[in-house]
């Protein structure tokens, strides 16, 4: 018996896929809490209902998952992050959105919520206030010779709002204090109630640069929920068009951090791969992105001949100009200069905050959600999770390469052997209310998707990016680099903002 | 390795300029009048502002810059800061958090100025209209004088509504 079949014991509930559910007592709570923090579990996700608090928790040991629910009737539940750092902006927003109060907190400052909704706990007991926006405490940074840089929330790029506060001694980092939530949208309030076609479209608008990944993790939340087996040829296809998206994202990012250390010509060339990978994908899937691509029992369009030699032909291009840009990358020494050691993100910290994706995976994490929580149709193809152990901005990079050649791979592996078949089913009706979890490894990282559905329609909806474990991370990895080299570190971790505020 | 550098722009893969869309012609218009056209002129600057996006239209927008669409040729440029912009192009559907943000970016930009709505979110708050979070469109909190649609709009579209303004600055309509 796992660790934590031990605490979800004969308590399950029936209707919840493919993870156990256990409604438990605040004494296994704690014993929870106290066992995660030691080091036997990992945090996967926390979120919040009108009484009830959820924790996801993965075992270490065996990658065994389960969920466990507090019921807090009183409005209270004892804090994960009292015990447990990475659970603390998970909580501050639990506090925010349904007004449940975590026992034991210490800091008890607003997230997402800004002071300008004109509602307080829009997702628990909806108090109406003014939405003349709160003054925010950042936390104090004390010593000499310090001074403040204030960032955002619009940045001097074309890219999303948040606020960043340096503390500088010179030209060092002393501390670094993030501040998100500007794009919060109320996608959770929003979902509820939502058929799941429509609720599937919000999903997929949660993160844009991870359309289809979100996509694929609220569908296979509702799969596991209504016991829908996607036929074969549609699992194949969303795999592919996860592994696209995946190339897509490494390939922009490969160049825009290379721009960020003013070796522009890099840019130019992965701009030039991204866009043929993008219109590859219109001319495959109708959309660049290929938004709305997945649909729930399936996906939304069958592709043809002409598509299958589409993808060939880009895979080899790309598969032959990779390692040329990759050699130029490694053989420029400017470049090398700024990649190398910077940024630096420690293994045990990664570890504690059981961070995923690429920037897990370049400090020793080995947690890839297609090989640790084996899904369909990952378990047909043959590939291989890079790990290196540095953690600096070279060793995020280097991942990302390694990734792309892994993806391209998988393409041609589907490409190769694309089964025939159809490529969508239609839900048969379940009665009573049904509860179905997943986790989906998107370029960025694991995203997890819980629902609970009743009568076709969302009851309720949690998405959670892998941002949540990784903007904490950055904190600590600029920690003593200088100020310039921040954009650069940035980059290289490439935190979603919108997937994040949600 | 010279070579390899060059090897992509060897031959033109840079697109023809897109026709001008009437739609949005007639758009700017209504929205401008003669003499603010007069002072438009051939370049513009334009500030990007996220204000509650998915970051969809942000990766569109960024993608004008790669050398299909190369927007510089065309003596359009991003900007840092809204203090050195002619065009802010926002998207999103306005969180109430980002409300604030996008009126002193605007406050911030000097006269004259124009607005560019990019996206369906921009235009009406897309699926996020009604949400107890945004807002909804770009005009509800700075006027707007052109909308350039789609989830998100294509860099195609996106250089047309660009163009758009520019041609309505060169070639007034009467």
């Amino acid at each position: 018996m796992s660790v934590l079949e031990s605490l979800v014991g004969e308590t399950q509930l029936e209707f919840h896929r493919p993870w156990p559910r256990a409604i438990v007592g605040s004494a296994d709570w704690l014993r929870a809490i106290s066992d995660l923090s030691a080091g036997h579990y990992e945090l996967v996700a926390q979120w919040g209902e009108s009484a009830a608090v959820h924790l996801a928790l993965r075992s270490r040991s065996d990658n065994d998952l389960a969920i466990l629910t507090l019921e807090c009737p009183d409005g209270k539940f004892p804090s994960v992050a009292r015990l447990h750092p990475p659970a603390l902006r998970l909580e501050r927003t639990i506090r925010d959105l349904h007004g449940l109060e975590p026992d034991g907190l210490d800091d008890t400052r607003p997230w997402v919520d800004h002071g300008r909704w004109g509602v307080r706990h829009p997702l628990g007991a909806r108090q109406a206030t003014n939405d003349g926006g709160t003054l925010y405490n950042f936390l104090p940074a004390t010593g000499e010779s310090l001074h403040e840089i204030g960032v955002g929330p619009v940045h001097a790029g074309i890219i999303e709002p948040g606020f960043f506060l340096f503390r500088a001694n010179g030209e060092a980092v002393v501390r670094l204090e993030e501040r998100l939530g500007y794009v919060h949208r109320g996608i959770e309030q929003l979902m509820i109630g939502a058929s799941l076609d429509h609720a599937i479209r919000l999903a997929g608008r949660v993160s844009g640069d991870s359309t289809v990944a979100y996509a694929f993790a609220f569908a296979r939340a509702a799969e596991g929920a209504l016991d829908i087996k996607v036929p074969v040829r549609a699992a194949w296809l969303r795999a592919m068009m996860a592994e696209w998206e995946r190339i897509a994202n490494h390939l922009g990012d490969f160049g825009a951090i290379c721009n960020d250390a003013s070796f522009a010509i890099m840019q130019a060339q992965c701009a030039i791969l991204r866009e043929k990978v993008l219109r590859c994908c219109a001319a495959c899937f109708g959309h660049r992105m290929m938004r709305d691509g997945i649909t729930v029992g399936g996906v939304a369009a069958d592709i043809d001949s002409n598509a299958i030699s589409l993808c060939s032909r880009l895979v080899l291009e790309i598969a032959q100009r990779l390692p040329r840009l990759f050699e130029l990358y490694d053989k420029t020494a400017s470049l090398q200069d700024r990649t190398v050691g910077a940024g630096v993100l420690r293994c045990e910290l990664a570890a504690q905050y059981a961070c995923g994706g690429f920037v897990g995976r370049a400090s020793g994490r080995r947690f890839d959600a297609r090989k640790a929580h084996v899904f369909g149709p990952y378990d047909q193809f043959v590939f291989e999770v890079p790990v290196l152990n540095e953690g600096d901005v070279n060793a995020r990079v280097s991942i990302r390469i390694r990734e792309i050649e892994q993806s391209l791979s998988i393409i041609r592996q589907i490409l190769d052997r694309l089964p025939p078949g159809p490529v969508v089913i239609s839900s048969a009706k379940q009665d009573g209310s049904r509860e179905g979890a997943a986790l989906v490894e998107g370029f960025r990282g694991d995203i997890f998707a819980w629902m609970r559905i009743a009568a076709g329609k969302v009851e309720h909806c949690h998405l959670r990016d892998p941002s949540w474990f990784q903007w904490p991370l950055l904190e600590a990895a600029i920690e003593g680099n200088i100020v310039a080299d921040f954009p650069l570190c940035n980059k290289s971790f490439n935190c979603s903002y919108a997937g994040h505020d949600l | 390795m010279r070579r390899l550098l060059l090897e992509s722009f060897r031959g033109a893969i840079t697109e023809a300029p897109p026709p001008c869309d009437d739609a949005m012609i007639e758009e700017l218009a209504r929205n401008l009048d003669r003499r603010t056209r007069a002072k438009l002129g051939r370049s513009l600057a334009i500030r990007h502002v996220d204000a509650g996006s998915c970051n969809g239209c942000e990766l569109e927008i960024h993608a004008l810059g790669n050398a299909y669409y190369d927007l510089e040729r065309f003596g359009l440029r991003f900007v840092a800061s809204p203090r050195h912009a002619d065009v802010l192009l926002v998207t999103g559907p306005v969180t109430r958090n980002m409300r604030e943000a996008l009126e002193r970016t605007y406050a911030a930009t000097p006269d004259p100025k124009w607005v560019i709505a990019a996206g369906d979110c921009a235009a009406n708050g897309g699926l996020f209209a009604g949400s107890y979070a945004c807002i909804g469109a770009v005009s509800a909190v700075i006027p707007v004088d052109l909308h350039i649609p789609g989830c998100p709009p294509s860099p195609m579209h996106l250089l047309q509504g660009l163009i758009a303004l520019l041609s309505s600055a060169v070639e007034p309509k009467a």
